[in-house]
Order: structure tokens, then C-alpha cells, then sequence
């Protein structure tokens, strides 16, 4: 369970939020609404550990997540503006090496039933550079189908993706919270949870 | 699914960017020949006198290696930091000290490790005998992933800066004097018949001081610039 108390935090002289509190139990799913600029990737990243808070604790199970470091990590997935995938690498590579870093040791058919389900079926061993931006931000999406974190961070999940892909991203999120798993996200697109009520927070 | 172990990821970090070098083998040449020109220029700009270029061959041949590994530098983190890779990494489940070690040891292999393989024919240019030669080698072994390591910091202090690559040459510079002294020292040492153990075991001791410290404090460094 992850609990924020009297959080406030700064972008140079310019604050951005303070007295931040909320807690998020395992199964919920919580919006982080605002206007450009008002904090929601600062929050997020945060919330990752990225930034130190100015003020107030961020806590998960009991312990503020200074303390936990790496244990924390073990349970976070985060998915930032930038895809974290390499040109280079093909989607098939890109994919095991970023389930790699997480920590988890993924075997060829293990990613390749990953990316297929994100609808690149026969793109899986093309360089991602070939690729449109909508594939690539499925390539990155994958990760969330072969992670066993608790916690998912999301910021902008649904930027470059079609009618068919956010559909299917609301359904892994459907799968994962029905897992006893809890997600942050902020998206300026309508992304509906079937069945679960969503809490939602706004930065002003 | 199985989990990754500290030494998977170690070993992953490193096959990662040895892929990675290979796709853009340009990267790697232009060390290399960054390396074997400037040697190179030297016994054309001196002229033929041989007991000249014995004499300065160790000197020209570790300052070529430390300039040429500064040119690959500024590469170290970039890259990862402009597409987001570095993110995650610093959210793996893992010590971050670990992957920078990664990180820094496949730097070496592809900057520094073929230095080292080139030295003994560049060295031939210079009329350097076997002795001495074998020598150079055995410094440039202990000293090379000494600098991959002490740039890293630099690398890492000046990640996301503009102009990020001269600051990144004066800060690490210096700090890479005392691997120049000792590693042309032993091959004057042994070119003047004495012995080289001493210069040899403080490489050795500055290889194994930077290999305990330089991760991590290129861990804190990371962290820092991330914010």
C-alpha cells in the first residue's frame, strides 16, 4: 500500500504542489488530473524516487521509500514520456533487456507471446527505428504484460495509440488490478477501467 | 518467470552495450583511428632520428590512449539518458553501482581494449625493442580501464549539460596524470634497466582503488544529474 503525506514539491524557485496527501490500496487506480505544467510528471517521478521531495513521506508498506531503495524498485513499474528502446535493437531484443533491468530473466517465447499480444505480430525482429511511433509505444507497453511489479506509474500511457491498442491497454490494466495490483497514471485522453471506481487527484 | 541475479545484470548490461557498439561500429573506429593517427603523426613530425622517438615513444603512446578515451566519453550515458533507458535502470531491482560497473567495463572493451591491442604496432614505429614494448602493453592493460572508470564520473557529473564535452575534459584530465606517470615510468624504467615492479603495482593499486569506488560514486553522480 503506498501513502503520501504532506507532499510538496518545487521545479527551481516555482512551487508546483504542497500538502499532497493520499494513500492507494492494492486493487485501486488512481488519475492525476491538471493543467499542462501543473505537476503531474514532477509528481510521478517523485514518486519513483527521481526527485527528492521538498517536504513530507512517501510510504510503502509501512517503510518511506528513502529506506526501501531497491525493494521498492523490485515492485515498480515505470513507463515515462520516453520509450526507454534502442534503434538499434530490434523489438524482440529491446523488450527482454528492459524485462532484464526490471529483473526479470524473459525467454525468447515468452517476449515474442508479449509483443504479439500488443499487435506486433511479425514486427518482432525488425530494428525498432523501422517502426512507427504508435509501434514503438507498443514495444514499451509490452513491458507491462511480462511484469510482476505491484505498482504501476504510468505517465501518458496512451500518447501515439490507436482506438485498438488503448483498448487493450485498459484491459491489462483491468487484468492487473484484478491481481491485487495498484496503478498512478495521468493521460489527457478518456481511458476507462471496466468495474473499478477510479480515484482521481488534481493539480492545480 | 526466473529472476535476475546481481551478476545477470551485470553480464547483461554488458552484452547490451557490446550489441550495441556493434550497430554502430562507427562510434568504435573513430577511437581507434583517433588513436593510431595521432601516434602516428608523431614519427613523420619529429623526423627519423631513432634514439628521439625511443626515447618519447611511451609518453606520445599514453597520451594518444588518454585523449582517445576521452573521445568516447561523453557517449557513455548520453545515449541512455536521451531515450529514457537510464530511468530504468536506476529503477532496477538491483545495486545502480552494479550496472554503472557493467556499463564502465564494456566502455572499456570497446575503447580501451583495442588501444592495447594496437600499442605493440604502433610501438614498432618508434623502434621500441620487445622488452620495453611488452611492458607499455602490460601498463596500458592496468591503466586504460583505470581512465574508462575515472571518466565515467565525468561523464556522469556532466551528463545533460551543454557543452558538456570540454567541462568533461577538464575535470577528468587531471585526475588521469598519475596513470600517465606511472605507466610511461615503467617503460623508462625498464628502457634504463630498472626495475618496473613498483610502477607496475601501483597501476595496479589505482586499477583496484577505482574499481571499489568509481561505481559507486558514479552511482551518486547519476542520481544527481537525473534530478
Amino acid at each position: 500500500m503506498l501513502e503520501v503525506s504532506k507532499l510538496a514539491c518545487s521545479r527551481g524557485d516555482h512551487r508546483l504542489f504542497s500538502g499532497l496527501n493520499f494513500s492507494l490500496n492494492p486493487g485501486q487506480i488512481m488519475q492525476v488530473q491538471g493543467a499542462n505544467g501543473s505537476g503531474k510528471t514532477s509528481l510521478l517521478r517523485t514518486l519513483c524516487g527521481f526527485m527528492m521531495p521538498d517536504e513530507g513521506d512517501i510510504v510503502w508498506n509501512g517503510e518511506t521509500i528513502r529506506e526501501l531503495g531497491e525493494d521498492y524498485y523490485a515492485e515498480l513499474l515505470y513507463l515515462g514520456h520516453l520509450n526507454a528502446i534502442k534503434d538499434e535493437l530490434s523489438a524482440l531484443e529491446n523488450l527482454r533487456i528492459s524485462a532484464g533491468l526490471s529483473g526479470v530473466a524473459l525467454d525468447e517465447s515468452e517476449a515474442i507471446a508479449a509483443l504479439r499480444r500488443m499487435g506486433l505480430r511479425g514486427r518482432e525482429a525488425l530494428p525498432t527505428k523501422v517502426l512507427s511511433q504508435g509501434q514503438r509505444r507498443r514495444v514499451a507497453l509490452a513491458r507491462l504484460m511480462v511484469s510482476d511489479a505491484r505498482l504501476w506509474i504510468l505517465d501518458e500511457p496512451l500518447t501515439a495509440l490507436d482506438v485498438g491498442a488503448v483498448a487493450l491497454i485498459q484491459e491489462t490494466i483491468a487484468e492487473h488490478l484484478a491481481q491485487q495490483g495498484m496503478v498512478i497514471f495521468t493521460t489527457h485522453q478518456p481511458l476507462q477501467v471496466a468495474g473499478v471506481e477510479m480515484q482521481s487527484l488534481t493539480l492545480s | 518467470m526466473k529472476k535476475n541475479s546481481l551478476l545477470d545484470l551485470f553480464v547483461l548490461v554488458i552484452r547490451r552495450d557490446l550489441v550495441l557498439a556493434m550497430r554502430r561500429r562507427a562510434d568504435v573506429l573513430t577511437t581507434l583511428v583517433f588513436f593510431v593517427m595521432v601516434v602516428s603523426l608523431f614519427p613523420l613530425g619529429v623526423g627519423p632520428e631513432m634514439a628521439m622517438l625511443r626515447k618519447m615513444a611511451p609518453g606520445v603512446l599514453w597520451v594518444a590512449a588518454l585523449l582517445a578515451s576521452m573521445l568516447s566519453l561523453g557517449r557513455l550515458f548520453s545515449a541512455d539518458y536521451l531515450d529514457g533507458t537510464l530511468e530504468q535502470m536506476m529503477l532496477a531491482p538491483q545495486s545502480l553501482s552494479m550496472l554503472v560497473l557493467g556499463k564502465m567495463t564494456a566502455h572499456w572493451m570497446v575503447s580501451g581494449l583495442p588501444l592495447v591491442l594496437m600499442a605493440p604496432v604502433l610501438g614498432l614505429q618508434f623502434d621500441m625493442a620487445a622488452q620495453p614494448l611488452g611492458v607499455l602493453v602490460v601498463g596500458l592493460l592496468l591503466g586504460t580501464p583505470v581512465l574508462s572508470m575515472i571518466g565515467a564520473i565525468g561523464a556522469a557529473l556532466t551528463l545533460g549539460l551543454r557543452g558538456g564535452g570540454v567541462l568533461l575534459s577538464l575535470l577528468v584530465l587531471p585526475l588521469c596524470i598519475p596513470v600517465l606517470i606511472f605507466g610511461t615510468g615503467a617503460v623508462e624504467a625498464i628502457s634504463s634497466g630498472l626495475s618496473v615492479v613498483s610502477h607496475l603495482s601501483l597501476l595496479g593499486a589505482m586499477l583496484v582503488l577505482s574499481l571499489v569506488f568509481t561505481p559507486w560514486v558514479t552511482a551518486q553522480a547519476l542520481r544527481i544529474s537525473m534530478e
